[in-house]
């Protein structure tokens, strides 16, 4: 079974953010980069499906030359070849699907798995855009029964089931007040959640290894793929500090404040 | 500046291939995760927590220079950078790491028969298997030439009989790599044996009261008539140059590693001096604070660089010269207590609890600026080289 997923690169989520003067971007100076944390998990989850069905693992990341950096994370961990699609500048999600889809095209995975979100811009529809364009099911924040101490995944078993003959996979989704299972008939988009699984460390082999895997290059105009922007950032701001709390001197006070000033009761 | 780029102050990172970074990378997330939120709790125990021995093993680190057997076959600089990491943790884990990887499997690995390499380093590899070293005896540790262990052949066999003391891993290991002198003879007839968990004779205890290394196992070793198959004798190396070998080896190791001590009391301390206030003010805006943070981050840029010239050159060489692992031992080592004894004073009261880490990073480093050479030894040793005079002895 042949699973493409991504490796976006984004800022470490511990980084400290600041919004740059022009206040249209960050200030990138001093900033760490890793995984979207969402896209380790995809890639987890293929890998714990390869290891049931074997077939290669394809990582795709778009940027400039450091997103290699991600591609050979998502190697290390187990993938066998990257696709890296050389990108300078601002893009939108339209713009990420449409080239995702032309490569899932040209690489015919049976299974596309990616993060429902990157933490960066918290867009949450490249997935869906993907599915629609290539005209696949899809089933977004995929999630599972079981819990993240669990025996399975202690034993790396995937969440993602695969139906006998590999021809569909179930997806289990968590909604309000439980499950809610899906089954797709392959080909299909699935997004991860974030109680999926525990996406393994990069091993020190893994990371030997991964130096001479595979790493394939294209650029938006090889693949044909119009990449204007159609949404613009048009201005980012800082949320506000946090004021200071109070000390209420007795219950009668808190709740008088919680009804007259917070009113939340 | 952000915490990272205020440590990194001279861009040592951008001095490192993205490979090595992403090692590193990879081990301070499993310690940050993983064994950060035990440690303290062991260290106050008095216990080791086995439950990490797999998923370092996971990561690849035991045995990790090392090329076959399950081993990941990276640079000397890589595996360094990675026991940094876990000394950042607890120089316990650490230890654990550099016995298992320098002391064990290395010694298996370049003086073995090719059947001791297959029965012994895929299992330590993969941490099933746990190995220790014996070259300290009570009487006798810098001075390993004067041991009193001995190994008398008869027939298939040899019998050894004596004590090695102050052994990490001791008490949990399957096997030992335990040096010995041969029928009575001087230094010259020194040879490795491994003597396996459970043979007849021998026994493992462990040290109690110890205030260092709290969250390791240190043991005594004792051999009363231990019958050990002629076959476990290490084929490939005679006299003190077995041991000190591997000790060469693993000190390498350990330079490096410490600076992980040091950073993780600097930027421990300097975390607490911007929050904490005294006169109405963070303790960080007082000269004498700036100027203990100063030095502090002073002396670990000069090691993490001396230690990355040094991991480089063996890299390089495939070697390198006992006076350059003695200079950078007897650096790093003194310069990462100083500053986990400076990050202690910053906390103040606090400090001396174990609700902060600088204090048992402190007492780690007691322990590790007397192991694998004396801080005096590694004196003498850069001392003989520059003169050409040995000091040794007297």
């Amino acid at each position: 079974m042949k699973i493409l997923v991504t490796a976006k690169r984004v800022e470490d989520p511990e980084s400290k953010i600041k919004v740059d003067a022009a206040g249209k971007g960050i200030v990138k100076d001093g900033l760490k980069y890793k995984i979207n944390p969402f896209d380790e998990i995809a890639v987890e989850e293929a890998l714990r499906l390869a290891a049931k069905h074997p077939g290669d693992v394809v990582a795709v990341s778009i940027g400039g030359k450091e997103v290699h950096e991600q591609l050979r994370h998502a190697l290390a961990m187990g993938a066998t070849k990257a696709v890296w699609v050389n990108h300078e500048g601002p893009l939108d999600q339209m713009g990420v699907a449409r080239l995702l889809q032309k490569i899932v095209e040209k690489e015919k995975p049976d299974l596309v798995i990616l993060g429902k979100q990157s933490i960066d811009d918290d867009q949450n529809q490249v997935g869906q855009y993907l599915a629609e364009w290539l005209g696949w099911g899809q089933a977004t924040f995929a999630s599972k029964a079981d819990s993240l101490d669990s025996e399975n995944e202690k034993n790396k078993v995937p969440g993602v089931i695969v139906g006998d003959g590999a021809k569909t996979v179930d997806v289990i989704r968590e909604v309000d007040g439980g499950l809610n299972r899906l089954r797709l008939t392959l080909p299909a988009v699935v997004t991860t959640d974030l109680r999926l699984n525990q996406p393994r460390y990069a091993s020190l082999p893994g990371i030997m290894k991964a130096k001479s895997k595979p790493l394939e290059e294209q650029t938006a105009q090889g693949l044909g793929v119009d990449v204007a922007p159609k949404i613009t950032v048009t201005k980012l701001s800082m949320p506000p500090a946090r004021k200071a709390g109070i000390k209420v001197p007795d219950v009668a006070t808190l709740v008088t404040k919680l009804k007259t000033e917070a009113k939340v009761v | 500046m952000s915490r990272a780029a205020i440590t990194d102050l001279y861009r040592i990172d951008d001095l490192l291939e993205p490979e090595e970074r992403a090692a590193r990378d990879a081990v301070a997330q499993f310690v940050d995760r993983e064994y950060l939120p035990i440690v303290g709790k062991h260290f106050r125990n008095g216990t080791f927590p086995m439950e990490v021995v797999p998923r370092v093993a996971e990561l690849g680190i035991f045995g990790a220079p090392l090329k076959g057997y399950g081993c990941a076959g990276m640079s000397n600089t890589m595996y360094a950078l990675a026991l940094q990491e876990l000394e950042r943790g607890d120089s316990g884990l650490r230890s654990f790491a550099s016995v298992q990887s320098s002391l064990c499997m290395w010694p298996i690995y370049t003086f073995g028969s090719d059947e001791q390499k297959e029965r012994w380093l895929p299992g330590m590899a993969r941490g099933k298997l746990i190995g220790c070293f014996g070259l300290t005896e009570p009487d006798y540790g810098s001075d390993p030439g004067g041991m009193l262990t001995r190994a008398r052949r008869d027939g298939d066999s040899y019998v050894l009989n004596g004590s090695k003391m102050w052994i990490t891993n001791g008490s949990i290991a399957d096997v030992a790599v335990v040096w010995a002198k041969v029928d009575d003879e001087g230094p010259q007839s020194i040879r490795g044996f491994l003597v396996e968990k459970g043979m007849p004779g021998f026994v493992a205890s462990e040290i109690h009261g110890k205030f260092s290394l709290r969250a390791s196992f240190t043991s005594e070793l004792s051999f009363a008539d231990v019958r050990v198959p002629a076959k476990n004798m290490l084929p490939g190396v005679q006299g003190l140059k077995g041991p000190l070998s591997c000790l060469n080896n693993a000190r390498m190791g350990i330079s490096f590693a410490v600076m992980g001590a040091a950073v993780a009391c600097f930027e421990g301390a300097r975390d607490y001096a911007l929050t904490r206030k005294a006169f109405g003010r963070p303790i960080a805006g007082f000269q004498l604070t700036q100027e203990k943070l100063a030095d502090m981050l002073q002396e670990i840029v000069k090691g993490q660089l001396l230690a990355l010239r040094l991991a480089r050159l063996k890299d390089l060489h495939g070697k390198v010269d006992p006076a350059q692992v003695s200079l950078c031992k007897r650096n790093n080592v003194k310069v990462a207590l100083d500053i986990a004894r400076v990050a202690r004073s910053i906390y103040g009261a606090n400090g001396v609890t174990d609700e902060y880490p600088p204090i048992r990073h402190a007492l780690n480093l007691e322990s590790v600026y007397t192991y694998e050479g004396t801080h005096e030894v590694h004196t003498l040793i850069v001392g003989k080289a520059i003169t050409g005079l040995d000091a040794f002895g007297g």
